[in-house]
């Protein structure tokens, strides 16, 4: 059981600078997760944690101790990567063995702690198997357990559910966060996936080009992106981004020639500047045509079953947009639909810096 | 190509009887001198189908030196060859793997500068540095000894770029879990590389072997001590045989037995050789 501190740590490749100064302190039996797009960093600051890549400056403390110098055997962590790394002239029981062994923990002992993390995950039936006879969900199985066998305080995910089918990975997600609640092992979780860090963290740092974009649970990132790489990276289908004019007063936000959408907060100190307006597809909907209202000209209807997604051209300049409506409903191309959003779901971004307004 | 044309078929086959023919031929002769007495074999024409001296041949070969020849008995060069060639063979591959895992594996100086001294040796076989290689051997006292006969021969070039590259085929993941799990440079290498390079390692054995075995002329060269001659250039002190036409029946024998230790290791260790050579899946 451990905390981790990490204060101002910086990776340089050279002169090239990759992680630029992060603070964060992750608390005793977290789960946090940190996410981003491919090449962001986070690989490079889980490793660093990890001890497999040096920390160019900044420390980095486990259960209070500064571990900068520490090998990676020594820092009381275990990792799980995303190729399962099991050794493969080895065993699963030796696989699991082996961290044991070389620790010079009894055979007895070894046996009894292999057994039980084998039942925990089910792999009991697989022990004497080399891993290249398992599938790709067994030997993940293999590699949590390799980790777990080892109580350490610290538990590092690398991506590990990328290598599995659609399926197994909602289903093998489920069952790493059950583990970690029973266990309750502090642990860091590095994916590219939003699903997976919205559903497993109980924080979130997003990251971005080796800066922080934002720190927060899932709920908070959803509802108050703090910047429009965020407020695009959180949500499936993608939040919508469309250019816009601040209206009279920061009142309401003016699309081009016709179209216009009504503001909840107090903009008045925005009256006339070029914004970029955020909209979820999920918070369109269809409007009563009574009311005031926007329209859609329908271009594409996709069905997903539980939903529809509906991708069409806004206003007279044509931006594109998306709308995910509940339920299955039909649209003829070209139709053009009337569409409406609550005033608090319209989120606002400073054209330039990308910084929610 | 799955293809059914009788004639293709005929002809493919005869001409791999044919190439085989070839290559067998000189060796049922062998066979065949090996089976006769010394009396047949200064006969014309040379018998083409076994006699039936094979086992006093054999007796003879193995037990008691050549008269008037100055070799000693085959038997004795079996083993000095054998010991030989097994020294060489596991001396390379020791010293390959563990500089093939300095270079793979360490960060240090003029670790590619190392790495191409080594390449670079490929062209430096002991027959082109015969003569500095025979002065330090001379020098270390180590001339009519098993390690003068071996460690000229030990270090490696093809072994080592061998390791490395099956080495280099190893995931770094791998590492990273041994370094997390706890294990230190050596305890990797031991637990983890080594197995992983079995199959290479033996590949890389049975070529040694047969290299080392069939080495003529670095033996003829610094052995004088008839203790020490191994048999392939023991043959050859065979045929030198001073004041008498030689004796073809126990030289093909003799023949016969340097042949054999080659055969067997490629025959028992065949399976783990095609692996080795073949195999990329770690």
């Amino acid at each position: 059981m451990a905390d981790i501190e990490l204060s101002n740590v910086k990776k340089s490749y050279g002169a090239t600078d990759v992680i630029h100064g992060i603070d964060w302190h992750i608390a005793d039996g977290e789960f946090v997760v940190i996410v981003g797009p491919s090449g962001c960093g986070k690989s490079t600051l889980l490793r660093m944690i990890a001890g497999l890549e040096r920390i160019t400056q900044g420390d980095i403390a486990i259960g209070g101790q500064v571990v900068n110098k520490l090998e990676p055997a020594d820092r009381d962590i275990a990792m799980v990567f995303q190729n399962y790394a099991l050794y493969p002239h080895m065993t699963v029981y030796k696989n699991m063995a082996y961290s044991l062994k070389i620790r010079g923990v009894g055979k007895q002992e070894i046996d009894r702690r292999v057994k039980q993390v084998a039942e925990i995950l089910e792999i009991g039936d697989y022990l004497r198997r080399a891993p290249r006879q398992l599938s790709g969900g067994q030997r993940q199985r293999v590699a949590m357990g390799r980790a777990i066998v080892r109580e350490p305080s610290v538990f590092l995910f690398d991506e590990p559910l990328s290598n599995l089918d659609a399926k197994l990975r909602v289903q093998m997600r489920l069952e790493i966060k059950r583990l970690q609640e029973r266990l309750g092992i502090t642990s860091v979780y590095v994916t590219h996936d939003q699903v997976e860090a919205m559903t497993l963290g109980h924080r979130l740092m997003v990251l971005n080009n080796g800066h922080v974009e934002q720190l927060g649970t899932p709920i908070d990132l959803y509802e108050n992106p703090a910047t429009q790489f965020v407020a695009g990276f959180i949500g499936s289908p993608s939040m919508n981004f469309l250019d816009a004019t601040m209206g009279e007063r920061g009142q309401s936000v003016n699309f081009a020639a016709d179209a216009s959408l009504g503001l909840s907060g107090d903009y008045s100190d925005h009256e006339g500047k070029t914004v970029t307006v955020g909209l979820r597809p999920e918070h369109l909907e269809i409007a009563d045509p009574s009311q005031p209202h926007t329209s859609l000209n329908v271009q594409v209807v996709e069905h997903l079953g539980a939903d529809t997604l509906v991708h069409g051209a806004f206003s007279q300049d044509a931006l594109e947009l998306t709308v995910r409506l509940k339920g299955v409903q039909s649209f003829s191309r070209n139709e053009v639909i009337p569409l409406s959003i609550s005033p608090q779901n319209v989120h606002l971004f400073d054209k330039t810096t990308g910084q929610r307004l | 190509m799955i293809e059914n044309r009788p004639i293709i078929t005929f002809l493919s086959h005869l001409f791999l009887i044919f190439g085989i023919l070839i290559i067998a031929f000189p060796i049922w002769i062998t066979f065949v001198a090996a089976t006769h007495d010394a009396v047949r074999m200064v006969q014309i024409p040379l018998p083409l189908l076994p006699g039936d001296q094979f086992f006093e041949n054999l007796k003879e070969t193995l037990t008691r030196g050549m008269k008037g020849a100055s070799a000693p008995p085959v038997g004795f060069m079996l083993l000095n060859s054998l010991i030989m060639a097994m020294m060489i063979a596991v001396g390379k591959i020791a010293i390959s793997l563990l500089s093939a895992f300095a270079i793979v594996y360490f960060r240090f100086p003029f670790r590619m500068a190392f790495f191409w001294m080594i390449f670079i040796t490929l062209m430096l076989p002991v027959e082109v540095r015969i003569l500095p290689t025979f002065e330090v051997v001379a020098n270390l006292g180590m001339l009519n000894s098993y390690w003068g006969l071996s460690i000229p021969l030990i270090a490696s070039a093809t072994a080592t770029f061998m390791f490395r590259q099956v080495f280099l085929t190893i995931p770094d993941e791998l590492l990273e879990a041994a370094r997390i799990d706890g294990a230190g440079p050596l305890r990797f290498f031991r637990d983890i590389l080594i197995p992983l390079s079995r199959t290479n390692i033996a590949a890389l054995f049975v070529i040694l072997f047969i290299y080392g075995w069939n080495q003529y002329l670095w033996p003829l060269l610094i052995t004088t001590d008839q203790s020490m001659y191994t048999v392939v250039m023991g043959i050859k002190q065979m045929l030198d045989a001073a004041e008498q036409s030689p004796d073809w029946h126990l030289i093909m024998m003799t023949s016969l037995l340097a042949m054999l230790p080659p055969v067997l290791v490629v025959v028992l260790m065949q399976s783990l050789f095609v692996k080795g050579l073949t195999e990329t899946e770690k």
